[in-house]
């Protein structure tokens, strides 16, 4: 079952992979085995893909580097729980198809190494004897994820969602 | 009720009044990439199968690690020569500075735009009452194919500075109280406006850029300060670029400049804001004066005035990174390099430098550092337990003559 791993508040980009380890210093291949580096050494090479990312508030601040989430995106993360998040990598989840849910009183209740269940088209997190219904994330957001990605969506109508007409 | 100065700008390029929580879908005045993300901006533009729509709105800037230092690093750099060739949008290479500087200095952002940047500190133009903001990047590859981008109209943050600096004081000590006061999420998603009242429109461009850098460590999405005082002689700025008196405002902070003393942003966090004299004393390996905060050459003229007829305490060792090449050239024709060389400092290839930890001066375990920078996070610029404490370029210059955390002031005393 997948495993829930925890962390604290204001997890920065800096703590997600520090910039020595950006692809552009250690190649494409390799950026993703550096993720959590610093913090949690063990986390790359223990995460397995379905596994999720519980954390507190103000998750993911510090520098824009897409690359962070991408480097867990690579490892098979697919969502995120948190108290909060910070601007830019919250827009960065989305783009990279990483559903960022939005929940305090999960996140309280969760332990890290739990097994937890969780339904990402539903929204539906199994915990033990407790089943939590999540707010997905806007719809402007769900929309463009319909179709894949952002992306997917702005190669398929040369529009953004919510955006009248084509061009 | 009136429109907050991010409702202007946002409303002004949608063509329509729009308000905070509405979204929107803008022109792009410039898309501005840094050599560090540029691999994953080439990638999602092939995954669009698109090419920059308007290649003179699309910047590259070689600065986050310039010159190269090692060979995967050397690859993407010649890869971002290459493209910018083939696709006609400029290339800023190596030594031409940290992008922030190198555009407002090239004039590609202007009060009343809109810049994207691939660099969270975009909120920088700001300080010229554009609206600057920082993307990943796919929004900004979405951004340069496009030519426009999606945004939320902000909520705002209207935070007031009141009166003329303290003596001792800078606008890097006016921008960590802010952060104090506000706390590292208390602007998130929202737009900072910063009005300057009482004497403190005397504030200069580059004193309004460091207040403007320093808002995204808040959350915020755009810092924009309103213009007045150096701003209104150096640009052409509409009519419009005003916040309307009777604007809404979900929060309201009010700063005395004429009160406020030097501050420390001690580990590892950027609102962890104490003042100078609760860290006094604390012994330092490094320091490093530069980056998109505190490079220019004002920044360089305060370090100077300090070091002059002085050296750097033995066993410190002081990078002066000036943020690009025209404050290099300026500092090197007015003297201010040979005096900083004369104390001792060693001077960097205008671009990021050790900011964030790849190259330049990258700490070792257990290493302090005193840095004019904007983030102390924990292993940011080296060593996971290396320590970073974020200061003004004049607290920079008395800790590296000192060897421990001090002020210019305290250098005083005891030299007396």
């Amino acid at each position: 079952m997948p495993r829930v791993w925890k962390f604290g508040d204001a997890i920065n980009t800096d703590d997600i992979l520090p910039g020595k380890y950006a692809p552009f210093m250690v190649g494409e291949d390799k950026f993703h085995t550096y993720a959590f580096a610093h913090l949690r050494p063990e986390f790359a090479s223990g995460f397995r893909p379905g596994d999720i990312l519980v954390c507190g508030r103000n998750t993911g601040l510090g520098s824009s580097r897409e690359y962070a989430p991408e480097a867990l995106r690579k490892l098979g993360l697919r969502a995120i729980i948190a108290k909060s998040y910070a601007r830019i990598f919250y827009r960065n989840l989305v783009n990279l198809g990483i559903l960022p849910f939005e929940a305090p009183e999960v996140v309280d209740a969760l332990q890290d190494g739990d097994e937890v269940e969780l339904d990402l088209g539903r929204g539906l997190l199994r915990h033990g004897e407790r089943t939590y219904q999540l707010t997905p994330p806007p719809d402007f957001l769900l929309e463009a994820l319909k179709e894949g990605s952002i992306l997917d969506y702005y190669r398929k109508y040369g529009r953004f969602p919510g955006e009248g007409g084509g061009g | 009720m009136g429109l907050t100065l991010a409702e202007k700008i946002l409303s002004q390029r949608a063509g329509r009044e729009v308000r905070a929580g509405e979204l929107v879908v803008v022109e792009v005045d410039q898309v501005m990439v840094v050599d560090s993300i540029a691999g994953s901006f080439f990638k999602r533009l092939q995954q669009l199968g698109a090419a920059p729509r308007f290649p003179e709105k699309v910047a590259i800037v070689i600065d986050h690690v310039a010159p190269a230092a090692n060979v995967e690093v050397a690859k993407a750099q010649k890869e971002i020569r290459e493209w910018g060739n083939r696709y006609g949008c400029r290339v800023f290479d190596v030594g031409r500075g940290i992008c922030h500087q190198v555009l407002v200095e090239e004039g590609l952002a202007q009060p009343g735009g809109i810049v994207l940047g691939s660099d969270s500190h975009s909120t920088t133009y700001g300080g010229i009452a554009c609206f600057g903001s920082g993307m990943g990047a796919t929004d900004i590859a979405l951004a340069a194919a496009s030519g426009r981008t999606w945004l939320r109209v902000p909520e705002t943050v209207k935070v007031t500075f009141r009166g003329r600096l303290a003596p001792g004081a800078t606008a890097k000590d006016a921008a960590l109280e802010m952060v104090r006061v506000l706390t590292a999420d208390g602007a998130t998603y929202m737009s900072i406006e910063i009005h300057l009242l009482d004497g403190a429109e005397s504030l200069t461009r580059s004193q309004r850029l460091t207040l403007a850098n320093l808002t995204v460590e808040a959350g915020a999405k755009c810092g924009l300060v309103v213009p007045s005082g150096e701003i209104l002689e150096l640009y052409d700025v509409p009519t419009w670029l005003y916040p309307d008196p009777d604007a809404v405002y979900a929060k309201e902070v009010e700063i005395d400049l004429s009160t406020l003393t030097p501050r420390v942003s001690v580990p590892f966090y950027v609102d962890n804001v104490e003042e100078v004299a609760a860290v006094r004393g604390k012994k330092v390996d490094q320091v490093f004066v530069g980056t998109c905060t505190n490079g220019r050459l004002d920044d360089l003229h305060e370090v100077a005035a300090i070091l002059k007829g002085r050296k750097v305490a033995p066993g410190v060792r002081m990078l002066v990174i000036p943020a690009s090449s025209e404050v290099l050239e300026a500092a090197a024709a007015d003297g201010t390099l040979l005096t900083l060389l004369q104390a001792g400092a060693t001077i960097g290839t205008p671009g990021c430098g050790p900011c964030m930890g790849r190259h330049q001066g990258v700490l070792a375990p257990g290493e302090v550092c005193v840095s004019t920078s904007n983030r102390n996070f924990r292993g940011r610029m080296g060593a996971a337990d290396a320590e970073i404490y974020l200061a003004s370029p004049r607290v920079a210059a008395a800790t590296a003559v000192a060897g421990y955390i001090t002020t210019p002031e305290e250098l005083e005393v005891a030299r007396a």
